[in-house]
């Protein structure tokens, strides 16, 4: 088709200015070059991390770290608290978040029609995703820990399912009675011949002397206001028999009190919609995994879309919901914010040991020791750090060898 | 790239005019035209004999795929500015072959070569030789149409502008032309600025081959360019390929031996990694010298 | 006698029968009940946003009958626990949330497309298979211990390197600028990430189509497949930027408490996330106006955060409608 006004194509691809080739290749090189240089500074970027931690943390990592409370003394101070806070909070978190974020996918991915609503929900969660961690602090101190103020403030809550109450006297002796109470606040009527009880002290091995949990009963012999009160265990002067000093619920381990408080129940359910939403994702993705030709051939042989489910999609898609779900977890339990945000004390001295206690976690333990000047409570920081990253690599170890046990392929 | 006469065939020492910008790197070779045959003859009458002066040269050339053995002892003359064919059936290596032709196997980290495999006298296995410079003169349009998420105009001036830098004018110029020449212009005139994957399969297919000739190669290669089209686009292209061939050497790959026989002025048939037959497309499929080659054409097999 | 023919299909048929079959009454009752009960786990997540919205915006809400709501977004003077005169502007505040979010930007979004780019288009197989993991480990490490790098060796690092380049002391025990670069590093590997998978899912035809007209690695890389994956990597950068701004035990521990509206990353500044901590870890009583202007900001950053994402998806759904 060449004319003579108009040029033919050859020509019109000689017009222009040829580059040079040696620049090109310079350029692709250069940038390769690049690549591999900004690669190796992320890479550094973690080795230097790791490293100052390792170097920081690791002289403290002795046995006792782990069975020691927290102290003001850095050198005797452990991570015993934290630790098993973490894993109480991360187990309640998970018997809540994955049963219902994997029924959510399993909604989403199977059941649901596609139309707005639907279409809606889907957006909602990938907002949920996107939301601060401390905005679900807020959400889980108004709704768990406070419970929009419904049962009362939580020093005094409103609802106690399964605790006994008990009201605290104190003897000639300055010890603590105590005697069963009905509601708080009420003093019961003390008359003597009334049964008290009072905590067992032993001897520890070091020479010190602690309370044990365990109660003796005491006859109680209530004296009129007199000078002359013997001292005697059990013996309540009038006046301090009429109000009690203190009421004290003694908690097993179904207690339940509303509203939560800063208890671990709290602290548990708030981590869960930090999680749901990644476990909902990550789901999601396992389900969108599985090919589609396994659901139509269960269709085709009668079954209906739960029987399908629930023997076809759900069984092959198990392999990636673990991965996704331990990964999840591990998010758990490296969430410092949320925690803080329910108002639980710095300074826990004790295991959780029912739903009600109190409560502390790994990464605030760690929060709180960087931010104190001392050095060598950032020491005990670092050492704190590389018990969480031991712990999340567990975690994801876990993962990868579910991966590579599990999955087999699906077509 | 214009046709020479035959007076200009003989050797010749100095890279032509139209090189010297590429002749101050090291890796243009000295441009060797081989001596004449008499010019085969072509299944249109009406068209000028083209000269058939070698263009490809393949010579005991064998290559695999890590330790499978692709392609034996290939010996093959791709003569210039003719259509030459490539049948086969599934898996007798026709693509790998025209794959190397450009090098484009080099993404494939298994894929390795020896022998002889010339360009226009050019060693295209060496590894001195700049790959980028081949598949400027050596382009390729593939099975699926692949334009790029861009404009059509984008799509047509991507090639272009790699190797040279162009004033707006000039390019829009080249485009203009590139999609002419490809039949297309009329369709993509109004939207040149518009995404390019808004066309159909059979345009899309169209632009690809604009955008190849757009860099001004000497040589098309085609790997089943029509097998992803309906037949009305098929028709379209191969009356474009037809119009293209006397600027362009063009080597096409296909499955169709109906289409081979429409389009090709010669024929090469493969089977298991061999070239079993290579001749003109009549000859071929009318006194084919090979049992199988009859066998295949016939269609016994494929 | 004549043996009866064998009839293989006939014997499975009558072994099928053999089960007692199931009521389909039984079994659609049942199904319907799953389905109520999946349905409603998925309502339960609309419960959380629609609990979110109600909390922020009644304690907000009251909040602003103490403060005026504008003196609370044009304000530029942030100081609520100073004695008599309180300042409720909270420009201070987004002010620090966004110079350690564009620290953290600067550095992480460049470098995490570059690190894709390397992954997806460069590197041979078993360096790939080295980089990924590393990367999933990064992703998973808590905020907490990237507070702890950024106070502890980021700003040393960078209080001496401004000593040896200026000779002043630019930056003091807390910066904007240290806590900007561990937020960084915190949000790389999402960006590398999400990026490399929009790389990688640009369609192989599109760098064959590059190649073979003549492209480097380099054009292929740049003018072709990053154009491709444009919508998946900015959605990988909106991402980064909402984790970025919704960081808090980072800034807690390092960009420091001093509210100041300033663009200048050597100085200490206050972020919103961070002020939320100190007014939830102090001793504020639960009805004065700084306890609840901390639900006020709250509030604030979950607009922020609602409005990044729901950006985020309008541009997927851009892109995946101009390119499918």
């Amino acid at each position: 088709m060449s004319d003579e006004r108009t040029p033919n194509l050859p020509e019109l691809v000689e017009r222009g200015e040829p580059r040079s080739q040696s620049r090109r290749r310079a350029f692709d090189r250069g940038f390769l070059i690049t690549c591999l240089a900004i690669t190796a500074i992320a890479v550094l970027a973690l080795g230097v991390l790791l490293g100052s931690i390792l170097i920081e943390g690791l002289p403290g990592l002795r046995w006792s770290f782990f069975t020691e409370y927290a102290s003001r003394d850095p050198a005797k101070a452990g991570i015993r608290a934290p630790l098993w806070g973490s894993i109480w909070v991360a187990s309640i978190c998970a018997i809540v978040a994955l049963p219902i974020g994997i029924a959510t996918a399993v909604w989403l991915e199977e059941f649901a029609p596609k139309n707005r609503i639907t279409g809606f929900i889907r957006l909602n969660i990938s907002n949920l995703a996107g939301v601060p961690s401390i905005v679900y602090g807020i959400l889980g101190l108004t709704l768990f820990v406070r419970m929009f103020g419904l049962f009362g403030p939580i020093q005094a809550p409103e609802l106690e399912i399964g605790g006994r109450l008990y009201a605290i006297y104190y003897d000639t002796m300055q010890e603590p009675i105590r005697v069963p109470a009905a509601e708080r606040g009420v003093a019961p009527e003390l008359k003597t011949g009334d049964i008290g009880y009072v905590q067992e002290i032993e001897e520890t091995p070091d020479g010190d002397l602690i309370f044990t949990d365990r109660w003796t009963p005491v006859t109680l012999t209530i004296v009129p206001e007199d000078a002359d009160a013997p001292e005697g265990y059990g013996i309540i002067e009038a006046w301090q028999a009429e109000e009690p000093a203190d009421f004290e619920i003694e908690r097993p381990w179904y207690y339940v009190q509303f509203p939560f408080g800063q208890s671990v129940l709290a602290g548990g359910l708030t981590l869960m919609l930090v999680v749901l939403p990644i476990v909902i994702i990550s789901s999601q993705e396992a389900l969108r995994a599985v090919p589609g030709s396994l659901r139509t051939g269960s269709l085709a042989m009668g079954a209906t879309k739960w029987q399908t489910t629930r023997k076809v999609t759900l069984p092959a898609s198990i392999p990636m919901i673990m991965t996704g779900s331990i990964l999840a977890m591990s998010r758990a339990i490296g969430e410092a914010a949320p925690i803080l945000v329910l108002g639980v004390a710095l300074f826990i001295t004790d295991t959780p040991s029912s739903l009600m206690d109190s409560f502390t976690v790994l990464p605030m333990q760690i929060y709180n020791w960087t931010s104190r000047w001392q050095e060598d409570f950032r020491a005990l920081a670092a050492t704190g750090i590389i018990v969480l990253l031991m712990v999340l690599l567990a975690f994801n170890a876990i993962a990868v060898l579910i991966r590579q046990k599990l999955q087999r392929p699906l077509s | 790239m214009t046709t020479s006469s035959p007076a200009d065939a003989g050797p010749v020492v100095d890279a032509p005019a139209r090189l010297a910008p590429y002749a101050a790197t090291d890796q243009v070779a000295v441009i060797e035209t081989m001596t004449t045959t008499p010019p085969a003859p072509t299944t249109d009458a009406s068209a000028p004999a083209p000269e058939s002066k070698v263009c490809i040269r393949a010579h005991d050339f064998n290559s695999w795929y890590g330790d499978f053995h692709a392609l034996h002892d290939i010996a093959l003359d791709v003569p210039t500015n003719q259509v030459t064919a490539f049948i086969g059936p599934s898996g007798c290596g026709k693509s790998t072959l025209l794959r190397w032709f450009n090098r484009m196997n080099d993404t494939i980290p298994s894929a390795r070569a020896e022998g002889t495999l010339d360009l226009q006298g050019t060693d295209l296995l060496s590894s001195r030789y700049d790959v980028v410079d081949l598949r400027r003169r050596v382009g390729m349009v593939f099975q699926k149409p692949n334009p790029f998420p861009k404009s059509i105009f984008d799509n047509i001036a991507y090639g272009p502008r790699l190797h040279r830098s162009y004033t707006r004018s000039d390019l829009a110029e080249l485009v203009e032309q590139s999609l002419r020449r490809a039949a297309i212009w009329d369709e993509v005139k109004d939207r040149l600025n518009q995404s390019a994957l808004g066309l159909s399969g059979g345009q899309q297919q169209r632009l690809c081959i604009a955008r190849a000739i757009a860099v001004g190669p000497e040589v098309l290669l085609m790997d089943e360019p029509c097998s992803a089209l309906d037949p009305r686009s098929t028709a379209a292209i191969e009356d474009l390929i037809r119009d293209l061939r006397h600027q362009y050497t063009i080597v096409i790959v296909t499955h169709n031996m109906q289409q081979a026989a429409r389009v090709s002025d010669r024929t090469a048939f493969f089977y298991e990694g061999r070239l079993v037959e290579s001749d003109e497309t009549e000859r071929i499929f009318t006194t084919p010298a090979h049992r199988e080659t009859e066998d295949y054409v016939s269609g016994r097999f494929g | 006698m004549t043996a009866a023919p064998h009839d293989p299909a006939g014997e499975l048929f009558e072994l099928a029968n053999r089960g007692r079959s199931r009521s389909r009454r039984r079994r659609d009752g049942g199904e319907a009940i799953i389905k109520v009960v999946l349905a409603g786990c998925a309502a339960f997540s609309v419960l959380i946003t629609a609990l979110i919205i109600a909390i922020l915006a009644y304690e907000a809400a009251r909040f602003f009958m103490d403060v005026s709501v504008v003196e609370f977004l044009t304000g530029t003077e942030w100081s609520p626990l100073l004695g008599e005169e309180k300042r409720f502007g909270v420009w201070p505040l987004v002010a620090g949330t966004l110079l350690v979010t564009l620290v953290a930007a600067i550095f992480a979004l460049p470098t995490g497309l570059v690190t894709a780019v390397f992954l997806s288009e460069y590197a041979p197989a078993w360096l790939r298979a080295i980089l990924k993991p590393v990367l999933e480990v990064l992703a998973g490490i808590p905020t907490v211990v990237y507070g702890f790098f950024a106070l502890l060796v980021i700003n040393p690092s960078l209080q001496w390197v401004a000593k040896v380049f200026t000779g002043e002391e630019l930056f003091g025990s807390y910066s904007a600028g240290a806590a900007g670069i561990a937020v960084g590093i915190m949000i790389l590997p999402i960006v590398t990430s999400l990026s490399e998978d929009a790389l990688r899912s640009v369609p192989r035809g599109l760098r064959d189509g590059a190649y073979a007209l003549g492209s480097t690695r380099f054009d292929t890389s740049v003018r072709v497949v990053i154009p491709g994956a444009l919508g998946g990597i900015m959605a990988s950068y909106l991402l980064a930027i909402t984790r970025a701004i919704g960081e808090t035990m980072i800034v807690a521990l390092a960009a420091g408490g001093l509210a100041q509206l300033t663009v200048l990353p050597w100085r200490q500044v206050q972020t919103m996330t961070a002020y939320m901590v100190q007014i939830f870890l102090g001793d504020a009583p639960a009805t004065g106006v700084e306890f609840k202007s901390s639900f006020a900001v709250a509030a604030l950053l979950f607009l922020m955060t609602l409005l990044l994402t729901l950006a985020g998806y309008r541009i997927l759904a851009r892109f995946r409608e101009e390119y499918e």
